[in-house]
Formats: C-alpha cells, structure tokens, sequence
C-alpha cells in the first residue's frame, strides 16, 4: 500500500513472537468482519439465485434494463467531465504553483485548499442558491438579458459542484509531481536546445504525467462514490443514487441493488489500481536535487497570474459565501440578496437540537481514535515483524479506498442486521456505534498511510541502539519511538476526523434514528424542506469550521507535506 | 562544430548576500581540457552553470569566440554540459535520449539515426538504444550522458563532477576514455571536480578555486610542483608547510631559519617570488621530497633536520612516516621495496631535502 521506499531501511524480523501472532489474528479478525465480509455477502447476492446457487443472470438484467445503462453511462461520463474541468481548473495553478514566486503565492495556496473543507452536498445547496434555476446569476441574467441559464439541472450541476470540490486533489498530486522532477532533466533539456512549451511537452509534461494521472483517477473514485450531490441536487440516475434509492425504498432483499453496488466497486477497484501503477510508474522521477528553482513573476506575468487567483478564489468560494448568507438568512428566495437576517438558525441547530453536533463530535472523535489505534498496529506489523499474512492484511486494510460509502453500508446492513450483536443485546444496526465502525473503516487506509510513514522514518537502529543501552522493548516505544512517529499518528487521526466529519453517503443508510444522526444527517433532512433549509446551512458552515479546524491542524502537524495525505 | 574558447572577465556571482563567485577571470583556450578545482562549495558549479547559461552573473562578462553571451539563455549557447546525475530522461530510451539534442535541431531523421547509431558506437553502447535509462548501470548511463551531449558536436563541453558518482575502478577507467574522446574530438572542455588526483591526470590546465576566488591557473606540474600559495599546497596532494624567516638571500638561493632547536638552517630556491632578508615565509615539503636515514648520517648538498618518528604507518609500495622535528610534525613518504626495515616509533632520525625540493611560500594570513 504505502510506497516502499528504500531498502535502508528496517528489514523484517524473522521471529515471530506469540504477541506479534495475537495482535494479527486480532486485526484480521477486524477487518474481515467489518471490511471484507460485507463486500463479499454483497458480491455473493449478486450473483447467487435463490437456491444460492451461482448466477450471473442478474448481470444480464443489470446490463438489459436502459435504466441501468444510463445509470452506469451517466456515471461514467459525468465522472470524465468532472475529471477533464478538474483537470484544466488545477493544470494551469499548479504549473504557477510549483514553478513561480510571487506575491500572494501563500494566499493561493490556501485558496486552494478551500473547496476541501466545503463536503460537496452543502456545497451543492449553496451553489443552487447562486447558480441554480432562481439563484443570483440567473436572476440577474433574467433582469439584464432576459435569459437563464440551467447551469444546476441534471448532470451539468453534479458535474460543476463534484469539479469545484474535487479539483484540488488534482492540484495537490500535480503540485507534487511538479516539484519532483529533477531540476537538471529540464536544464539538459535546456542546454539541448529545448526551451519553452516544447520543453514542457517532451520533458516536463511526461515526466508529470503519473502523478497527475493518479491524482484524476483519484478523483474519478471520489465523484462515483459520492452519493449526497446527487442527492440534493435530486439527479437520480447515476449508480450511487440507484444502489441507495433501491435498498432503501424497494428493500433490502432487491438484488438489483446489490448488482448496482458491485459495479460500483469494480469501477472504484479498477480506477484504484490503475492509480497505483501510474504512481509506481511515478517514482522514477523523483529528485535528486531540489525542484528547479522557481522563476520569481513580476509585471505583466504577475498581473495575469493574479487575475487567474482572482478567479479561482472567486469560483471555489461561491459555496462558502452561499452557505454562510443562507445560515444567516430569515427569507430568501427569488431574491438576490436575503431580504432579512436572523441568528435563529444557529440557535435551532446549537440549543434547541444539539445533538447533531454533539453526534459528529463523538463518533468522528472515537472513529478516529480507533484509526489511530488500527493504524499504528497494521503499520507496526508491516515493517517491524515478519508476521505471515501482512501482504493479505496489507490489502484489505486498502481495500476501504476502493468501496462506496454506499456499497460498505448496504454490507453492514445486510451483515448485521436482525440479530443481536455479542455484547451489546440489540443488532449492530440499531446502535450508533455502527456509525463509529463505518467511519474507521472508511477512513482506516489513511491513517495506515499516515502511520507507516511515520513509522517508516524511525530507522530501526534508532531502537535498537536504546535496546543496546538496557532499554526494554515497552520501554523503548514509549521514549523513542512514541515520540517520533506521534506527530503522524496525530495528522492520521486529523484526516480520519475531517474526512468523517462529512461522511454523508454510509450516514444516510446506516443511521438507525434521527436523535442518533451526526451532522451530515441533520443537513441531509433539514435540507429536505425549504424551511428548514436555514438550520441546514447553520450546521453546514458548523462542519465546515470542524473541517478547517482540522484541516489546518493536519497542516499544522504534516507541514508542507499535507498533499501527501490526499494521495494514493 | 570547430572548438570554442570561452573567455570569463570579472565574473562575479551572489545568492542573497553571499557572493558565492567573487572577480574570476579565465581564458580557456580553444582544444583546452581545462579543471575547476576546490573544494566543496567553493563555487564550481556555480562558475559551470554561469558558462551554460543557466545562471546569470551579477557582474563581468562571458564570451564564446569573442561574442558576449553573458545574457543569452542557455538553448542559444550550444555548449554542452554533462551533470553530475546524468540527468537521463527517465521516460526517454537511450536511443530518444541521445536523439534529443539532434531532434531539437531539425535534423533529417535519417541523419539522427545515422549519428545516434555513431555515438553509441563511441562510447561502447551498441545494442542498448531501446533499453531505459533505468535498465543501465551507472557507468553505461554516464556513457549515455556523455553520447547525449556529444553528439550535437558542442562548441564547448562542461563536465559537472562526472565521475563521482562511479566508483572508484569504474572511475579510472572512464577517465582515461573520457579523456580518449577529448583528444579525438579536439573539444574545449571545462571539467569540474574536486578531486586533485583526477585533476592532475587528466587536465591541460587547472583552476584551483576556493571561496568564489581563482588562486592559481597552471598546468598540473606547475600546480603540484610550485603551488602559488599554502592553500594550492594543501589542497592539491600532501603538504608540510613550515615557519622560516629569510636570513639571507644570494642570487635565487634563500637561507632560511626553521623552527628553533640545531641544524634549523635550511637552503631553498626562490622560485620568483623575490623574497627578501627578514621576511617571513613558509616552506612547502612534500611528504615524498624528504629523505630519511638515521640520525648522524650526513648528507652535505642537502638540508638536514633532526627529528624523531612519532608514527609509521606501512602503505605496500612506501611507507608513511610521522616525525616530530622543529616543534610541529612532520610528514615523509619513503618508498619501500620487500625486505627493508622500518623505522620504529622513537628512533631518532634525520630529515633531508634539496633545496630545489622545497616551495618558498608567503605564509598565510589566517585561512
Ligand atoms: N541556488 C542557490 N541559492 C543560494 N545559495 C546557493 C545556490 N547555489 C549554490 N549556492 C551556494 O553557493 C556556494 C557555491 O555553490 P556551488 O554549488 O557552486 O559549489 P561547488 O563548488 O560546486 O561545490 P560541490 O563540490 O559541493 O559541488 C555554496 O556555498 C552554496 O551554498
Ligand atoms: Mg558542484
């Protein structure tokens, strides 16, 4: 999973210990049971009739119904279309980014970052305020030109809100690849005679190629896997939306919606491991010597590139600034601007009904907590023993980047539903701590990233050379290497925390009652009126500040090197 | 393409406050194959990378056959330079890599063929044009960088510590190849490194540089033979650098006072540097110009001192000695043959050198 670096570093030790064993039968033990079995029992109903006997038939009905079709075509081009506008949205920045100086680069950088902390189905919302069929552009278009623009009907506004959310993770993969070239690749290029845009299509663009291609693969998983933008924008025909609305309103014993789901996760698997060739492909390029020194900008150049900031600040905070004066708004329709302010939403949503903060701080605390824990162990296991099974566990626990936050909960529900869990006297399905279980596992590839990292840095004779000097084994973690993996494991946790803070699609399935729904659940309802859609931008500008918190804490730990979580 | 001279006129280059390259002037004459020498971070590359366009002086003038070109950005210098890396396009087979320059240049495809085919041919790689970058060994992909840059025939080729990344048997061995090809092809070539042995045996002419500053500019001999000051001494092979001062002087024939304790008077030609009665000095001994026999035997045309080994360390084909004389310590390598004894650590002994042997220096101020 994570990338292996150089073999300097610790090589697996042969003894295995009974506690080494414990700790892997313990993990897998986990991860089969909250990973990998659900996604089998979805895999196994889809093709298995009623006598379970093997049956492909219901591909064959899959692939017969247009419905299905279309499904599967929208999804596929709408996730293309939104990689290509991604693509041409975060080329140019992070060209600009990762070779120029200037002034305002920071501001930028950050402005950049902004889409992220915005979950898409809020943003979604705002920019039908702003965007959409009465929102502010086209009012405005209807007063000056007589004309409207259906910029949020069917795809076309899935398309644009999943973009303005996603084009930073392409940015972020460009920027890298961008600063990993070798600067002597394009000075001997240079010296050659190379220079300019030729310079940038025979040298710079291939060697930047893997990186970004794996940051649009990426990409292209997130946008099918999400499930809420379709949702409020009510665009239904796509697979995430399908599989959700079948389980939900046919049932949980409709096989179509089992189909539909591993389509989904063959799509994820399939654009998942294209991602991890393209990255390994990536590796020859790194640096040697630091990235080529970057150009300052000055006069006319500085000019456009400010207008470009300018621009893309402007268009990737249009749902921040929708959000907000939604939360803020007494009255607002078919007007441009609110007709009155009120603080009444935040009252609702921070007195009278509180527990949908109070829900998201519990589970995505504890759910990160328990990443933590996952995290540090599976890293452990990889690269200090020589356990048998750590490839197998290794996959598994990557397998999460590859499955729907739909097609886990239908798992989970099918899995756990209609017998009473050990321990807890009631199925797991009606507790909030499947919640907290869907959280870890969604997030759990993460901060096993973030944790082998860490870990990897602490050279085993770090250890070692205390255990020389009559530390024991306990001994030696706690005072060396707690210490120097402890800023990884705490960024792991942070990603865990935000990325969960949002998690809408797992949410909406797996809630068992509206008083036990986090954040996202209280936005998802309140948002299904239009009176209560106030109180719903209220909690959607309370996320987004969990987020930023966050968001800027990662930084805070990871330094620089936060672009390095959001990749493969 | 007929060789370039390249002429640097008051070059001078700062990073922020640093000056990094301080009033270096060169001619390189055309056909030269021409040494930075200095030690690390004393601005070689720095020099190397102001010649290939890649950097721009803050003060002086670059020029290439008496044309300016100080400003022209690198594409238009048509000088070709060989990094430390290699920096092979790793996207790129040996065949494209090598192609590169040539395609840049419009050239007739056929003609790229033919002269791709030609370079690996001399640098020994026929066979491996479709292979990456990757799937060759450090040496075969420094033969590759060099066939890369060869074959645009450069007006001048700059060479980045080339061999350093080889190791040590690779490196002799493509030092005599690349200086093979230097000698074929006629090239004005600038050579960077800081490593004074690979200076010495390949160079026609040496810079030894240190903090941003050119010392001294000289044929390898006159480098190592009559360094300009203490820290060529130093820098380029071993050095005894000893205290005097000037007692008398009788045409090129310095006597000179070392040290305190007998025999402290030592006879030394000036090699030009008019050093006159009462100056101070310092005398450079190579370690392998000292003779050592025990002490009393006499060896009137040379100078004697009187020491006592302090330390032998045996190296097969000599040995190297350390021996306390005139207060500080001296170092003699003795060339030893099978059989002969070795001085042991206490024996009194005596040092000899001629006075042709030994470098009248004036003695550093502080560095
Ligand atoms: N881009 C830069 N910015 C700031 N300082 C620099 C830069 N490049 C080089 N320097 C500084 O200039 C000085 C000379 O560097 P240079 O690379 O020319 O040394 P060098 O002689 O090639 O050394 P080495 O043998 O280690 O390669 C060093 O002190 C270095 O720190
Ligand atoms: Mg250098």
């Amino acid at each position: 999973m994570p990338p292996t670096t150089t073999a300097t570093f610790a090589p697996p030790r042969q003894r295995t210990d009974w506690w080494q064993g414990g700790i892997m039968a313990a993990l897998l033990l986990v991860l089969t049971a909250f990973i990998l079995y659900p996604v089998l029992r979805v895999l196994w109903i889809s093709v298995s009739d009623d006598q379970s006997n093997f049956t492909l038939i219901h591909f064959g009905n899959f692939f017969r119904r247009p419905l299905f079709r279309e499904a599967l075509w929208n999804t596929l081009w709408s996730g293309a279309l939104v990689v290509i506008f991604s693509a041409i949205l975060a080329l140019p920045l992070a060209y600009v980014l990762a070779r120029y100086e200037f002034r305002g680069k920071l501001l930028l950088q950050t402005a950049a970052t902004l889409p992220l902390v915005i979950p898409p189905f809020v943003g979604a919302v705002a920019l039908q305020l702003i965007l959409g069929r009465s929102g502010m552009v086209n009012l405005l278009l209807m007063d000056w030109f007589d004309i409207s623009i259906p910029f949020m009907e069917g795809l076309t506004g899935v398309v644009i809100v999943q973009t303005l959310h996603f084009f930073p993770f392409i940015l972020l993969n460009t920027v890298v690849s961008l600063s990993n070239i070798d600067a002597s690749l394009e000075e001997m290029a240079q010296n050659l005679g190379c220079h300019g845009l030729r310079l940038f299509r025979r040298v710079t663009l291939p060697l930047m190629l893997p990186g970004f291609i794996a940051g649009s693969l990426l990409t292209f998983i997130r946008a099918i896997d999400d499930l809420g933008t379709p949702l409020m924008l009510n665009q239904k025909n796509l697979l995430a939306p399908q599989a959700y609305l079948r389980i939900t309103t046919i049932g949980m014993d409709d096989v179509d919606g089992y189909v539909v789901c591993v389509v989904l996760v063959v799509l994820s698997m399939v654009t998942l491991l294209a991602a991890r060739k393209y990255l390994s492909l990536a590796e020859y390029a790194t640096v040697q010597r630091a990235a080529p020194v970057a150009r300052r900008l000055q006069g006319k150049n500085l000019a456009i590139v400010w207008f470009v900031i300018a621009l893309t600040l402007g268009i990737s905070l249009l749902p921040h600034i929708g959000i907000v004066m939604l939360s803020f708004a007494k009255v607002w329709s078919f007007s441009l601007l609110p007709s009155s302010y009120t603080l009444g939403h935040y009252e609702e949503i921070l007195f009278r009904v509180p527990h949908f903060v109070i829900n998201t701080l519990i589970y995505t605390l504890l759910a990160a907590g328990l990443d933590i824990i996952l995290g540090a162990a599976i890293a452990f296991l990889l690269l200090r023993t020589g356990v048998p099974g750590r490839n197998f566990l290794d996959a598994v626990a990557t397998m999460p980047l590859a499955i729907p936050g739909v097609v886990l909960a239908v798992g989970y529900l099918r899995v756990f539903h209609g017998w009473d869990f050990p321990g807890l006297g009631a199925p797991l399905t009606s507790s909030w701590v499947i919640l907290v279980i869907a959280y870890t596992m969604r997030r759990l590839p993460y901060t096993v990233r973030a944790c082998y990292a860490a870990l990897q840095q602490v050279h085993i004779s770090l250890e070692e050379s205390a255990q020389n000097l009559g530390a024991n084994r306990l001994c030696t973690f706690i005072k060396i290497t707690l210490p120097m993996i402890g800023g990884g494991l705490v960024a792991g946790g942070l990603i865990a925390f935000v990325t969960s803070c949002v998690e809408l699609a797992s949410t909406i399935m797996l809630v068992p009652r509206i008083e036990l729904g986090p954040i996202s659940y209280g936005i998802y309802l309140y948002m299904q009126s239009p009176l209560g859609r106030g109180a719903g931008a209220a909690l959607g500008v309370v996320a987004i500040l969990l987020v930023s918190l966050g968001t800027y804490l990662t930084h805070r730990v990871f330094g620089g090197r936060a672009g390095n979580a959001f990749r493969v | 393409m007929k060789p370039a001279h390249v002429r640097l006129e008051n070059i001078a280059k700062r990073y922020g406050e640093q000056w990094v390259v301080r009033g270096v002037n060169l001619n390189i004459r055309a056909g030269d194959f021409f040494t930075f020498l200095g030690p690390s971070g004393c601005g070689k590359t720095t020099l190397l990378r102001m010649i290939a366009g890649f950097a721009i002086p803050d003060e002086g003038a670059i020029y290439l056959d008496d044309q300016e070109v100080s400003r022209m950005p690198p594409w238009q210098r048509d000088l070709g330079m060989v990094f430390q890396n290699y920096a092979l396009w790793p996207h790129l087979t040996v065949f494209e890599n090598i192609a590169f320059g040539l395609r840049e240049r419009k050239i007739p495809r056929a003609e790229i063929n033919q002269r791709v085919h030609q370079a690996l041919e001399m640098v020994d790689l026929k066979g491996r044009e479709s292979r990456r970058p990757s799937q060759l060994s450090g040496g075969q992909q420094q033969r590759v960088a060099l066939a890369r840059t060869l074959v645009i025939q450069p007006r001048v080729l700059l060479l980045d510590e080339p061999l350093s990344n080889l190791d040590a048997k690779l490196r002799v061995e493509m030092r005599l190849e690349l200086l093979k090809l230097q000698r074929d092809l006629g090239l004005t070539t600038i050579y960077v490194t800081h490593d004074q042995e690979e200076a010495l045996a390949m160079s026609s002419q040496i810079a030894v540089i240190n903090r941003g500053e050119v010392i001294q500019v000289a044929p390898p001999r006159t480098i190592y033979e009559q360094p300009a000051d203490n820290f060529v001494a130093a820098f380029v092979g071993q050095a005894n650098l000893i205290p005097g001062k000037v007692r008398a002087r009788m045409d090129a024939m310095l006597t000179i006072e070392v040290g305190a304790g007998n025999n402290n008077i030592v006879q030394v030609v000036d090699a030009g540097k008019n050093f006159q009665p009462g100056d101070s000095v310092q005398l450079c001994l190579r370690p392998e110009a000292l003779e050592l026999s025990l002490a009393g035997a006499d060896r009137p045309t040379m100078n004697q001192i009187d020491g006592k080994i302090v330390a032998a360390a045996y190296q097969g084909a000599s040995v190297e000695y350390e021996v306390a004389a005139l207060g500080m310590i001296v170092k003699a390598r003795v060339a030893h043959a099978k059989g002969q004894g070795l001085f042991q650590r206490g024996d009194a002994v005596r040092l000899a050198f001629a006075p042709e042997a030994a470098n009248c220096l004036a003695p550093s101020n502080g560095a």
